[in-house]
């Protein structure tokens, strides 16, 4: 049987329609289609979070341990007791080091052996997200820069591209090498860059970051877009400086150094 | 024919090496999976439900956590409203495990059975079991 140019068209027409109409049909609906998600009604929400680290308010070494302690044990970071193997997401460096090409000589004596807290600065302009292969970090709409683990191939272009040492790689299994593994978050795999987060899993819960909440006040988290947030507050009373500032990453992790009185 | 001898030859080599998994697994009994829903957590639920129904989770279990792993990874969101409206909190460590706390009888059964291999436990930490 041949058919003719019209009866083809005709039955092309219907086919398609038929399609058309079947995409409405149960049988070809994703089952897992329409679910409905949301945010945790306590969830903290910023339009774009910052952190204010006031450094007179470190005095001992006690005041360093428990803030990095509390982050490296919450989120399982391994110690693999070698630098060279070093996971950190929060962490010391000495002035010289943390604000390079803003040293002088005639430094207070103080200052010069002080030592910074450092961590991610979620840049507003964030090179690692630039340069990500596969999109594995990413910037929140909150501001905050976020790893998904899921995604991570291990290339290693956001470690080159931080200019404040910020990633870690894991050149080993970290699992034997944390110490006292915290069972409601995940760990990290051989092969994947991790880093600071914000602690975007307590911030979700209405938590403050854990640095922020075992500080006793020396950092101070918040919101920047809001003028009447302490993060704010803090600043337009005090001279903050942020590192490399003049990459044009626009960090916002800011540092209130002082003077003499951080002496201790 | 030329070379009939060895090309016959080649044939049966050929055919009994294609069919070896097939006679050599000749009427061995296959034991079928058996997942556990057994943990004193499930035991102590008045209500034993899951997220959500018995037949969706199984089909569609890997599904859901990859979808859940999206949502609250990338959005930020961690609240789940299953089919009835109850609310539940997306993390495989936090919710699914914390009623399942029997890694090895729930997920590895089946898992191993189809040969199946997700990479959940590189990352994520299973909860502790008692070896039995």
């Amino acid at each position: 049987m041949s058919i003719n140019r019209r009866e083809f068209l005709r039955i092309a027409g219907l086919s398609i329609a038929g399609i058309g109409l079947s995409a409405t049909n149960p049988i070809f609906r994703d089952s897992t289609e329409a679910i409905q998600v949301s945010q945790m009604p306590e969830a903290l929400k910023a339009k774009r979070w910052a952190m204010v680290i006031d450094i007179r308010k470190f005095r001992t070494e006690e005041d360093y341990k428990r803030v990095i302690e509390a982050c490296h044990s919450i989120h399982n970071v391994p110690d693999f007791g070698n630098p060279k193997d070093e996971i950190k997401w929060i962490w010391t460096e000495d002035y010289e080091h943390a604000f390079p090409g803003q040293e002088n000589p005639y430094l207070p004596e103080s200052l010069k052996h002080k030592l910074f807290v450092l961590l991610c600065n979620h840049c507003e302009n964030p090179p690692c997200v630039r340069v990500c292969p596969t999109k594995a970090t990413f910037k929140r709409p909150d501001g905050i820069t976020m790893q998904d683990m899921h995604r991570c191939i291990g290339c290693r272009f956001c470690m080159a591209a931080c200019p404040y040492g910020a990633r870690s790689f894991n050149y080993r299994n970290p699992r034997p090498f944390i110490k006292d593994p915290n069972p409601e978050y995940p760990s990290r795999m051989i092969g994947v860059v991790e880093k600071c987060t914000f602690c975007t899993e307590r911030l979700d819960k209405g938590l403050m970051p854990a640095c922020v909440e075992k500080s006793n006040g020396a950092m101070i988290f918040g919101d920047l877009d809001d003028p009447n947030s302490e993060v704010r507050k803090v600043l337009s009373k005090n001279y903050s400086i942020r590192r490399k500032q003049e990459l044009g990453t626009r960090p916002v992790v800011f540092y209130i150094i002082g003077g003499d009185e951080n002496a201790g | 024919m030329y070379d009939g001898g060895k090309i016959i030859l080649g044939i049966v080599i050929f055919l009994a090496i294609v069919t070896f998994p097939f006679y050599s697994n000749m009427g061995k009994a296959v034991t079928k999976p058996d997942p556990k829903l057994d943990t004193p957590e499930i035991k102590k639920l008045t209500e034993k439900k899951c997220v959500e129904t018995k037949d969706f989770m199984r089909a569609e279990h890997m599904k859901l956590l990859n979808q859940w792993r999206d949502f609250v990874v990338r959005d930020g969101n961690r609240l789940y409203a299953n089919a009835e409206g109850k609310l539940y909190q997306m993390s495989l460590q936090n919710t699914c495990m914390k009623c399942h706390s029997n890694k090895k009888k729930f997920c590895d059964e089946c898992h191993k059975f189809a040969d199946v291999n997700p990479y959940c436990w590189d990352c994520h930490l299973q909860p502790k079991e008692s070896e039995s």
